[in-house]
């Protein structure tokens, strides 16, 4: 099997890694460049868990082939915090306990991210259509959508 | 005497009695004292000497947690239950 | 700062220690262990539900590059029939072994069959691929009725009905009968003057945590097995391990990772004994292996679909006479249905005199059930509390009314026995009926849409067990505190916090940290709401050792006898000398007599039953038949909510978890017995956008058992869900739901049965 040569900007940095040709994103990030912080549920879209921002637009990295990144820009829950610390929303799940077990916290976080990137003033609506692509079967979703609210009111934009 | 209740699928050892006063100071020595007086009760509640696997004994109210070596008062009320834990 | 509650760490907000790892995603998961040199496993399942295994042809699977080991059933050291207490009732060990990796029959689609290790996964599934397995097929049993008719065909040729020890003379799909009797059945419905009954059947549903099972295990060549697993209960883990292997309990070391939600479904082994038995064959090379999502569907322990009828008598007044329920469990593929906790659960919350309850744990050919969330208890609750909104109807009392004439109390006798110590079932229904939300008209929609408004109660019994832990205050005055009970969802935060307050220093100095089975004393799964309770009554003796030690070492920082010390407010005083801060102690402790290193381990008493009583708004559209969640407040009490936003968090996910059992969650098999439905796309759990807000009310009557009053919560909140949504969907539509879940079809087939049109 040929492996490919890939090379991308992961949170910020250039990186290049070797893959296999059907190898996907999020075996490739977990496996090839040890970023465990992206999690795997179920690998076919439905949960979320494995959520990145691939070029400013969210994804399943479990949908997206490894090779198909070269040349483009992810982030993964690795690069949410920037040097200074939390992000804001991380900051606001963890005042609002918005997470128990915490698997589906990283892609939560992502997913969050992109809204309020797109959207930095989301209705409670907003907010739970936009999560609706990531299961969490812990916490009930509420203490996760204030959360996000709060975050936004507080200002967390793009970074 | 403490308060021994028959669960009702062994009641028919013990002529259709649902609680018997025995004497006894543990779980153990009740149950002894329980197949002294109606022989073929006590191998339905005891394997290998200790209490009978997804059992529990609930004496005046809570889980018993020293199996047949639990402690029972006088005035005790002895219940063998179903175990229940939880997910 | 005291509270309101009397405490100073009670009760407060802090962000949890595991909280930082877990946003950023550092914390480590079953699935991000990587050991040197490790090998990738992947599984062979059976595709049939019910066939004999003729022969495995495992040569072709050898020869693909990579493959350094295969394993089979035959692999496993025979285990003779020995019936142990694991995890939910007895487990006979034959059978537990037996659903690791099948023996002579494959019993349910997706049961193990084979496993292969190699050095890429690519390589594993190809190996996979290629084993050979001449299969018998064999008709399938898959539904209760078809298992429990005269004269179906027994799954097992060496399972007996037994009766509380007494066996069937023929073997039976029947496993297990109970009964529970309480005063004169006969007597007690010839009084009634209002008899209402029914029948209800639930689906099988999944406790659907998001992390697959996965499991690393390394057996050195020393005979030393070391289990990396995300499990609720590594204690659990290592014995099972060492039953089924056959191996001494000394030699397996179980390291807990992070868990992805547990449930009950992460109690039992499923991957490690396999990655064990590939490990040995490879070398002592280390194997890893992590299930699809499929996998986890198809072939782990999902709960038990059931049929519960409930008959009901009352007087005119409303006071329950008499009550009866049947009900039958799927067990799956092995005994061991949770029918026995649900035969508890069924009428707890009532004081009625007259009662039997049977109990059946019935064998299929679909997946060994095991342990979710309250286990039987959802089953049981749906049908009690729709027969009780029933009974209200019939007698025109209010929902709350009915419940808290017939409340079970203080001195109640449980229909299995029992009697009740302090419960708070009356202060929970009072705390519901005073709420805002209860108090409020619910508007009625117009047109295909219809509202309704539901009620229901449920009970959980809670369960203590035993529990261990360790500290050693360090010179900073930070205390290190070494727990086994694993933290599902800010446990670790829970427990410091007792420790916290029994010292009486603030929680910030608590390190607490989750170890493995070699580094702290034994303490049973996190599980059953036991482990704030329990672990937590270890953490507040463990306080008192630690607090003790302190007040010694001042002393002698004094020059003072022990007993002239109080430690306040964060220092230690005495007369007549300028205090001495917590932090001097700490740091002086080795001039003062040294290190100060406690532990406690415990088996727990004094358990605190918990109920809840939940109240739902909802909004049917009757052309479609779907339903929507408008309002949700959810009443408990927890005995003491030693941290509020966790405990919230609790019946909020008990909430979401009990309507997706309502409204869409179920198993769905063809004919033959294959699983259709083995994704998250088509087992369909709520979503954001399935559920409105949630509002926890937190009912406080501590339990006098614990230092802290601590009854346990994660259980109580998914027993109450589907009977409140069913009975919304009544005072919406008039029609009652005798099946669950909900879902828009059967909506709509229950709609045009009763003639009401769109």
């Amino acid at each position: 099997m040929s492996t490919l040569a890939v090379t991308t900007t992961l949170n910020g940095e250039t990186v290049t890694f070797l893959c296999e040709p059907h190898e996907t994103l999020l075996t490739a990030l977990r496996d090839r460049l040890m970023l465990t912080g992206t999690k795997e549920g179920c690998s076919n879209g439905n949960c979320g868990a494995c959520n990145v921002i691939l070029d400013g637009t969210l994804v399943n990295s479990c949908l997206v082939l490894a090779a198909e990144v070269d040349g483009h820009q992810i982030t993964t829950i690795e690069g949410i915090a920037g040097p200074n610390g939390l992000h804001p929303l991380q900051t606001s799940f963890l005042e609002n306990a918005a997470l128990q077990c915490g698997i589906c916290t990283p892609g939560f976080i992502v997913a969050s991210k992109a809204l309020l990137d797109k959207n930095p003033q989301p209705t409670e609506r907003e907010v739970r259509h936009w999560l609706a692509g990531n299961l969490c079967r812990c916490t009930g979703y509420d203490k996760i959508v204030r959360a996000v609210l709060e975050a936004a009111s507080a200002g967390a934009t793009k970074e | 005497m403490a308060r021994v209740f028959i669960p009702p699928l062994l009641r028919a050892r013990t002529g259709g009695l649902r609680e018997i006063e025995l004497e006894g100071a543990t779980i153990g020595a009740l149950l002894l004292a329980l197949e002294a007086g109606f022989p073929g009760t006590r191998e339905r509640l005891v394997l290998n000497e200790r209490l009978m696997p997804g059992m529990a004994v609930i004496v005046d109210g809570e889980a018993a947690v020293d199996g047949l070596k639990s402690a029972v008062g006088p005035a005790s009320e002895v219940h063998f239950v179903p175990a229940a834990r939880g997910g | 700062m005291t509270q309101s509650n009397g405490f100073k760490v009670i009760g407060t907000r802090p962000v949890r220690h595991d909280g930082v790892d877990k946003v950023t995603g550092r914390a480590l998961y079953g699935a991000d262990v990587r050991l040197n040199g490790q090998l990738y496993g992947a599984m062979l399942r059976s595709p049939h539900a019910h066939a004999r295994i003729v022969a495995i042809d495992t040569s072709e699977a050898a020869a693909v590059p990579g493959v350094k080991a295969i394993v089979t059933g035959a692999d496993l050291p025979h285990v003779g029939d020995q019936i142990a207490d694991i995890g939910e009732g007895a487990v006979n060990l034959r059978h537990l072994s037996a659903n690791i990796l099948a023996g002579r029959k494959a019993l349910y689609f997706g049961h193990a069959i084979a496993a292969v290790a190699a050095t890429s996964l690519t390589a594993a599934q190809q190996a996979v691929n290629k084993i050979k397995v001449t299969w018998e097929e064999l008709p399938p049993v898959l539904n209760l009725r078809d298992a429990m008719a005269a004269g179906a065909a027994p799954l097992h040729p060496d399972v007996f009905t037994d009766e509380l020890g007494e066996k069937s003379t023929t073997p039976s799909n029947i496993a297990e009968h109970l009964r529970h009797e309480k005063g004169d059945i006969a007597a007690g419905f010839a009084e009634a003057e209002v008899v209402v009954e029914r029948e209800f059947v639930t689906g099988t549903v999944h406790q659907g945590y998001i992390e697959p099972h996965s499991a690393t295990v390394q057996w050195n060549a020393d005979g030393q097995l070391t289990v990396y697993c995300s499990t609720q209960g590594a204690f659990g883990v290592r014995r099972e391990m060492s039953e089924i292997l056959g191996v001494p309990i000394s030699h397996v070391k179980v390291v807990p990772t992070e868990i992805g939600g547990g449930f009950g479904g992460k109690l039992n082994v499923y991957l490690e004994p396999v990655c064990a038995l590939l490990s040995r064959k490879a070398g002592g090379r280390p194997v890893k292996m992590t299930m699809s999502r499929a996998d986890v569907l198809a072939a782990t322990g999902p709960t038990s679909a059931s049929i519960v009828r409930v008959k009901l008598g009352a007087r005119r007044d409303g006071t329950l006479t008499a009550a009866q329920a049947w009900m039958a469990f799927e067990a799956g593929a092995f005994p061991g249905s949770p029918v026995g906790s649900a035969a508890g659960v069924i009428l707890a919350p009532y004081d009625i005199p007259n009662v039997v309850i049977d109990g059946f744990d019935v064998l299929c050919n679909k997946p060994k059930a095991n342990a979710y969330r309250a286990p039987g208890g959802t089953n049981a609750a749906y049908a009690a509390e729709s027969m009780i909104d029933e009974l209200a109807r019939a007698l025109k009392m209010g929902p709350i009314e009915i419940r808290l004439k017939n409340a079970a109390r203080e001195g109640t006798r449980r229909a299995d026995g029992p009697v009740f110590p302090r419960i708070g079932f009356v202060e929970t229904l009072e705390a519901l009926l005073h709420h805002p939300h209860f108090q409020s008209r619910l508007e009625r929609a117009t047109g295909s849409r219809r509202r309704g408004r539901g009620i229901a109660a449920g009970f959980w019994f809670n369960w203590g067990g035993t529990s261990s832990a360790s500290a050693q205050v360090n010179p900073d005055g930070t205390v290190a505190l070494s727990e086994g009970s694993t933290d599902i969802g800010g446990t670790r935060t829970s427990i410091a916090m007792q420790l916290a307050e029994s010292i009486g220093i603030p929680v910030n100095l608590v390190k607490p940290q989750v170890v493995d089975t070699d580094s702290v004393g034994y303490n049973d799964a996190t599980g059953g709401s036991r482990t704030t309770f329990a672990t937590g009554m270890v953490a507040y003796e463990l306080g008192q050792k630690l607090r003790e030690e302190l007040i010694a070492h001042a002393a002698r920082q004094f020059e003072v006898e022990a007993a002239a010390v109080r430690f306040e407010d964060g220092a230690f005083r005495t007369d007549g000398k300028p205090p001495l801060s917590y932090f001097d102690v700490c740091g002086a402790l080795r001039d003062t007599g040294g290190e100060i290193v406690a532990s406690v381990s415990m088996r727990t008493k004094g358990e605190g039953p918990a109920f809840g009583a939940h109240l739902v708004d909802v909004e049917v559209d009757i052309e479609t038949g779907k339903v929507k969640i408008l309002r949700y407040t959810a009443a408990q009490d927890v005995g003491r909510a030693i941290y509020p936003p966790f405990v919230e968090g609790q019946i909020q996910g008990g909430v979401a978890q009990g309507v997706g059992w309502a409204l869409n969650e179920e198993y769905l098999y063809d004919k033959a017995g294959h699983m259709l439905n083995a994704g998250f796309l088509d087992y369909r759990m709520p979503t954001a956008l399935d559920l409105p807000m949630i509002e926890a009310l937190i009912v406080e009557v501590p339990n006098p058992r614990h230092p802290y009053g601590v009854r346990g919560v994660g259980e109580v909140p998914i027993v109450p869900p589907a009977g409140a949504v069913a009975n919304a969907i009544f005072d919406a539509l008039g029609v009652r739901m005798t099946e669950l879940p909900m879902s828009p079809a059967r909506n709509i087939a229950a709609l045009a049965a009763a003639g009401v049109a769109a």
